[in-house]
């Protein structure tokens, strides 16, 4: 019998490698010119981020119903402004006034968070119908609550829609009428006849070339006069096919970009068995294309979703046009930070959301060929 | 294909011909599109009759009768100038907010683009917490906030102004720097000339470097002997020739600085906006082209006895580039169309200006709109260009 | 490509043709109310109450009229419309009527296509500055920077007075006025300019009003008043008779509180054919007996409008040009006979 050798345990590591000292000297401390950046930042914050603090939420003022109590405590901001003017920031100026129809919208909403909430459910079957349901249906339903004519409900004129849920309205009508459109351009861009190809590149680009405000102008000062007199659009219409026009265009390009990532053999195969071109589009390339397109076109509608603000500058009282002009009324003048900031807040909380759950798409729909 | 089914298929009737189907298709595709635009024209100029609008271009003549407040390079003078030179003046003033947004994009977006990837924990989440919120909110917001939230708020009156050294100062006006003023015309001359043999100066020193480097193998310190070049002779002949070249300080008059450099509140909250905005989004174009560097590509580098800068500017650097540099031409692109939005803080842009008061002047929305598109879809095309050679170069390099 | 052209320009024409369009009075009357293009933001003229309901001198042009036409002076559905998109908007037949302080000009009269009824307010532009920069006339003004709104007739007059004056000025022009009031606030610039009426109003709405001042000068004439689309003469008549009942009214003393007594029991025949009792002038216009009893028994007379609107503002009527032509003032309507 021989002694086996028996090592003995390991040592743990040093206490410096490991645990939060470890972490710290890993991350902050690893060099000179770590230590001083890591210090410089912390003293930069240091100056900031307690300033922020104190102003956005110690010292702030929350209640009251006016703006006396603001006035009184001037170190703070007035979220009371906010408070009292919420419905109207929120919903625009008809549901503004009237509190009581606030469900309406409100409704709205949660129909929509149920419908997209089913959609993101995984393996939920008849998908694609349900999704096309929405988007085909959907639309009628919200316009039936929030305007009310149908329902026999008080009738709110799109000219006092506005807040955020004008901005909502302005954005998914845009991306989903662009739909359509982008898809059939970005088919044309890649036919092999030299007329559709070519007409397809032209409107694309000149779209793209053209910056948001200046097609909004046109939308609002010039497309009354593309059509015969008596033929009229009220003016959320109009900013609404500016953008569906505008937008088409990005879609296009997202979904180009999904076409193009699609194997020859895709196309082989769909040939070798005799399809026609609609046949093999539709039923072959166009279900892979869409999928892989997807997040850039999710991204694409981010862009649209901020850019639904410039309707402001043609006199929309989106989120962004609603907020200023409330901080500009008499009442509350001289809020204005509180109100950027808010309508600021909105913004991104949907804008970053939306572009985490586009990158977890591309992660879930990576799938190689 | 084609061919085939002629061959070998029973005769195949007209009507499935692919090729004839193609063309029948196209010639409606071209009857709808020839048929909207003919209606829509002319509808429009119907309308246009019927309201007594006489669409022309016959109004650029006209003399301008609104001013126009900021014009750096093409003088504006009320009464004498047309609406031809306010349709200039907003281009001019489109370029200059673009170029000085591009330059401050760029330093700034390849700042925080390092900083995302710094091994810093607390430098990196810095960076990344500036890109996602100025990227997910909307330029427009923003624009507004920093001019009227922050910049008119907090900036005092003229007579209270900041200042720096009593020569730059800083009001709710807005930016006023010294100006350089000729003294002597001819000695300028010799200046600037000397300037332009230096330049040329470095681009042979760079050709001769690097023919030197192909041929030998030695490397020459180009970029420091260039910057040395450009910075000293003409500095040289500046002092040679006299100082031909004086300052102009701006000075407080009854209401406002005058003189000097002025950059308007409006171009300076709108420049920041730009810049802050746009940098979020060149941060991430650098990071990803410095990400998109093979790691191999480092440690063979570090292999080669190369040092950690000659990594850098030899072997990261040049790749990354070739990724970053397409992205970044279509933030330039992006960052010149936004600068439409201008027309909320008063900053006299083509948009503002032309599409905004000279449109509400003259009521020819109809040849107004189409130069402001114009002169976009140029920018947008020259840019496009410009991507598509720099792409097709980059092929040709790539081995 | 020419037969192409052809068919579709053959195809556009028959487009155009089966859109010709009624007259406003029978597109107004068969949709059951007026709509009216209106600024929603200038106080006095037209702006929200605290219950969202429109208020002002302009918006009671859309009111009168819909009372004239309908016979309800609610039945009134307002769009409200930027400087830069109301002629546009009237002229493409989206709005009946434009009520949106706007000046008449030789331009817009004629290279425009409108047609301007007359005068709901007569008005001047004006300047306001800050006390502390010590200013007491317009003249003084040489090298301020200037607040002004973009698009407007404003814009052209400060022009033109500083030029004729020999002055430099730099504009800073802002797309709407509350964004101008802000930036005249804020410090943007020296002096802010409008017409006087807005300036008056305006001026409440500063941070510190007592800070401000507004200078004597007058240095344009900006007759406001309701516009119509050219080449529609039944419609361009009501609107302008609509605008001269509620002069006439006020003329003839007739309010909203005693037009019923009067109508009942008036023996005077100028009162008599306002009311409809007397005359056909209410047919002549295409519209009922009663239109003018509408207007005053539902908006008033054109005193009580501006009693209603422009005096809580601090703008003055006695004796002003905006008073009737018996007291002083310029307001002349023609006589309904």
């Amino acid at each position: 019998m021989t002694e086996h050798h028996q090592p003995l345990p390991d040592l743990p590591p040093p206490i410096t490698s490991t645990g939060v000292i470890g972490w710290m000297r890993q991350h902050l401390f690893s060099s000179p010119l770590n230590i001083f950046l890591t210090l410089l930042s912390l003293y930069v914050l240091s100056i900031i981020v307690p300033n922020i603090i104190n102003w956005a939420f110690i010292d702030a003022n929350w209640t009251g119903t006016d703006r006396t109590v603001c006035d009184a405590n001037p170190n703070g901001a007035c979220w009371t402004f906010i408070n009292v003017r919420l419905n109207q920031i929120l919903f625009g100026l008809y549901y503004g006034q009237h509190a009581d129809q606030i469900w309406r919208p409100i409704t709205a909403f949660i129909i929509l968070a149920g419908l997209v909430g089913l959609l993101l459910l995984p393996r939920l079957r008849f998908k694609a119908w349900l999704g096309a349901g929405v988007l085909l249906l959907y639309p009628f339903v919200a316009f039936a609550l929030i305007h009310g004519e149908w329902l026999g409900l008080p009738v709110a004129n799109s000219s006092q829609w506005g807040g955020l849920m004008l901005t909502f309205i302005l954005a998914s009508v845009g991306i989903v009428a662009a739909l359509p459109l982008g898809i059939l351009l970005a088919l044309g861009r890649r036919s092999e006849m030299p007329l559709v190809r070519a007409f397809s590149v032209t409107y694309i680009e000149f779209w793209r070339g053209t910056p948001l405000i200046t097609v909004l102008f046109m939308a609002s000062v010039m497309l009354p006069l593309f059509f015969p007199s008596g033929v009229e659009f009220d003016k959320v219409m109009r900013a609404v096919i500016g953008i569906t026009l505008f937008q088409s265009a990005y879609t296009a390009e997202a979904i180009r970009g999904g076409l193009q990532a699609i194997p020859r053999g895709q196309y082989e195969a769909a040939d070798a068995l005799g399809l026609g071109y609609w046949k093999k589009t539709i039923f072959i390339i166009l279900p892979q294309a869409l999928k892989i397109s997807i997040p850039g076109i999710v991204n694409s509608f981010i862009e649209l979703f901020k850019d639904t603000s410039l309707v402001s500058i043609i006199g929309l009282l989106d989120l962004l046009n609603m907020a200023q002009t409330a901080s500009r009324s008499i009442e509350w003048k001289g809020y204005d930070v509180e109100a950027y900031i808010f309508a600021a807040m909105l913004f991104w909380i949907f804008c970053y959301g939306i572009s985490r759950y586009s990158q977890h798409l591309e992660k879930t729909l990576h799938r190689g060929h | 294909m084609k061919q085939d089914s002629t061959t070998n298929a029973p005769a195949t009737p007209w009507h499935r011909d692919p090729g004839v189907r193609a063309l029948i298709f196209q010639a409606m595709l071209l009857l709808v599109v020839v048929w909207s635009l003919g209606t829509i024209f002319s509808n429009t100029v119907t309308n246009l009759e019927n309201r007594g609008i006489h669409t022309g271009f016959d109004f650029l003549h006209e003399i301008a009768p609104f001013a126009v407040g900021f014009s750096p390079f093409i003088e504006f003078k009320l009464g004498e100038s047309t609406y031809w030179d306010v349709f200039l003046i907003g281009i001019q003033n489109t370029i200059i907010v673009s170029f000085l947004g591009i330059v401050a994009a760029t330093l700034l977006g390849f700042v925080i683009g390092i900083m995302r990837l710094s091994p810093n924990w607390l430098v990196s989440k810095i960076a990344s917490v500036y890109i996602e919120t100025f990227r997910n909110i909307p330029l427009l917001l923003q624009i507004l906030f920093w001019n009227f939230a922050i910049f008119l708020t907090n900036l005092p009156g003229p007579r209270q102004s900041l200042s720096l050294g009593e020569t730059v100062f800083l009001n709710s006006r807005g930016l006023y720097m010294p100006r350089p003023v000729t003294e002597s015309e001819a000695g300028a001359w010799i200046v600037i000339i000397v300037g332009i043999a230096a330049l040329i100066g470095c681009v042979v020193l760079y050709r001769w470097a690097k023919r030197r480097k192909d041929q030998t193998g030695q490397s020459f310190p180009v970029l420091s002997v260039s910057l040395a070049i450009m910075i000293l002779v003409p500095t040289l002949a500046f002092f040679i020739t006299g100082s031909p070249v004086g300052v102009e300080l701006p000075e407080l008059k009854r209401f406002n600085f005058e003189g000097g450099m002025q950059m308007p509140l409006a171009l300076f909250s709108l420049w920041f906006a730009l810049s802050t905005y746009t940098a979020a989004f060149i941060g991430e174009t650098v990071r990803g082209g410095i990400m998109a560097v093979d790691h191999g590509q480092t440690e063979a580098a570090s292999a080669l006895g190369l040092h950690r800068g000659q990594v850098l500017r030899l072997v990261v650097v040049p790749q990354a580039l070739r990724v970053i540099i397409p992205p970044a031409i279509s933030q330039f692109l992006n960052l010149t169309k936004n600068s439409s939005l201008a027309v909320a803080v008063a900053y006299e842009e083509l948009v503002s200006i032309w599409s905004g008061i000279a449109l509400n002047q003259t009521g020819q929305a109809l040849v107004i709109i189409a130069m402001t598109i114009v002169v976009y879809e140029i920018l947008s095309l020259t840019t496009s260009a410009i991507l598509n050679f720099y792409n097709y170069r980059i092929q040709l390099v790539e081995r | 490509m020419n037969r192409l052209i052809t068919i579709a320009l053959a195809a556009g024409a028959v487009l155009i043709g089966s859109a010709a369009t009624a007259g406003t009075l029978e597109d107004v009357k068969k949709r059951g109310h007026l709509i009216c293009g209106i600024n929603n933001a200038v106080p006095g003229f037209s702006a929200p109450d605290d219950k969202g309901k429109m208020q002002g001198i302009d918006v009671d042009v859309c009111y009168a009229t819909a009372a004239a036409v309908l016979g309800d002076a609610n039945k009134v559905e307002f769009t409200p419309l930027t400087a830069k998109e109301r002629f546009t908007a009237l002229s493409s037949g989206e709005v009946d009527l434009l009520s949106r302080n706007t000046t008449h000009t030789l331009h817009r009269d004629s290279a425009l296509g409108l047609n301007f009824t007359y005068y709901n307010y007569i008005d001047g532009q004006g300047f306001m500055v800050k006390k502390d920069l010590g200013v007491k006339s317009a003249l003084e003004l040489d090298g301020a920077a200037v607040c002004i709104q973009q698009g407007t007739t404003t814009e052209l007059n400060l022009a033109d007075y500083f030029r004729s004056n020999n002055m430099k000025y730099q504009p800073i022009g802002y797309e709407t006025a509350p964004q101008t009031r802000d930036g005249f606030d804020k410090g943007a610039c020296d002096v802010l300019t409008s017409d006087k009426s807005q300036l008056a109003a305006q001026r409440t709405e500063l941070k510190n009003p007592d800070g401000a001042i507004i200078l004597p000068e007058i240095i344009s004439k900006e007759p406001l008043g309701p516009v119509v689309r050219q080449g529609d003469d039944v419609w361009f008549n009501i609107v302008k008779w609509v605008l001269f009942a509620m002069i006439n009214a006020e003329e003839a003393g007739i309010t909203s509180s005693n037009a019923d007594d009067m109508r009942k029991n008036s023996k005077n025949p100028v009162v008599r054919r306002i009311l409809g009792v007397e005359g056909e002038m209410g047919r002549e216009l295409q519209l009922s007996s009663d239109w003018a009893y509408n207007i005053i028994k539902q908006v008033g007379n054109y005193g009580e409008s501006y009693q209603r609107n422009l005096e809580p503002l601090g703008i003055a009527r006695k004796g002003s040009v905006n008073d009737l032509w018996t007291r002083g003032g310029i307001l002349y309507a023609p006589p309904i006979r």
